[in-house]
């Protein structure tokens, strides 16, 4: 398992790819990646995400941890980003490695309901006319209920 | 003990952290302390359905027992993902 938190972007490609080949074992890798979606407007200028240092690297540590015991994974990968980021920065990945894919696509499922709701992050979104917190949604909590 | 903001409480108190003496039992109790002090932490705790709590950085309630933790952080719904 690597859990990652960082202020830099990225490499999209250059993790999958590392994270695909670490194991012959599995034949399935799920990626999934989240990006900072503009406004409808289209006039936001800055995703601004703040987050709890210590908590938030445990609380990833043990999303990743139940995900792992809950389905036969070869391995995780969660990296997620902090910071001012724009329109189209990718905020955040995570992959799962499994033998077959039911268990790697469930797996990713279950790390981004519980990520978007039991990890310490929030969002800020700054545009021209001011800045706003990001809701919390009901249906991220009642997506949790599945599992 | 350390007691932590985040996120629109950080905002509407004006500091990220600091340090409280308390003998609040519980956190509800350590949440009615702070509350009776200045206008900006009663806007802060005004709704305490929009807020969550975290003891030494887990989740907790707050009916949750204050004794021996060292951190205690509050901070509105996540937004992760």
């Amino acid at each position: 398992m690597r859990v990652v938190v960082q202020q830099e972007p990225f490499d999209l490609g250059a993790e999958a790819n590392a994270f695909a080949a670490a194991d012959t074992g599995m034949g399935a890798i799920v990626t999934f990646t989240g990006v900072v979606r503009d406004l409808a407007r289209g006039d936001l200028d800055v995703m601004e995400i703040e987050h709890y240092p210590g908590m938030t690297e445990k609380a990833l540590t043990k999303i990743a941890a139940e995900a792992q015991e809950r389905w036969a994974l070869g391995d995780v990968l969660v990296i997620h980003r902090y910071g001012r980021l724009a329109p189209g920065d990718r905020i955040m990945m995570v992959a799962t490695a499994a033998p077959h894919r039911k268990d790697a696509f469930e797996a990713a499922e279950y790390l981004m309901d519980y990520l978007k709701s039991r990890a310490p992050f929030w969002k800020k979104e700054i545009t021209g006319a001011g800045a706003g917190w990001v809701a919390a949604k009901d249906e991220d909590e009642d997506a949790l209920t599945r599992w | 003990m350390d007691v932590l903001y985040f996120a629109w409480v950080r905002e509407r108190i004006g500091i990220p952290r600091e340090r409280v003496e308390t003998g609040a039992e519980t956190v509800a109790q350590l949440v009615e302390e702070l509350r009776a002090r200045e206008p900006r932490y009663e806007a802060a705790f005004a709704d305490l359905s929009a807020l969550r709590v975290a003891l030494d950085q887990g989740l907790a309630d707050f009916d949750a027992p204050l004794a021996g933790v060292r951190e205690v952080a509050f901070f509105p719904p996540m937004t992760g993902g």
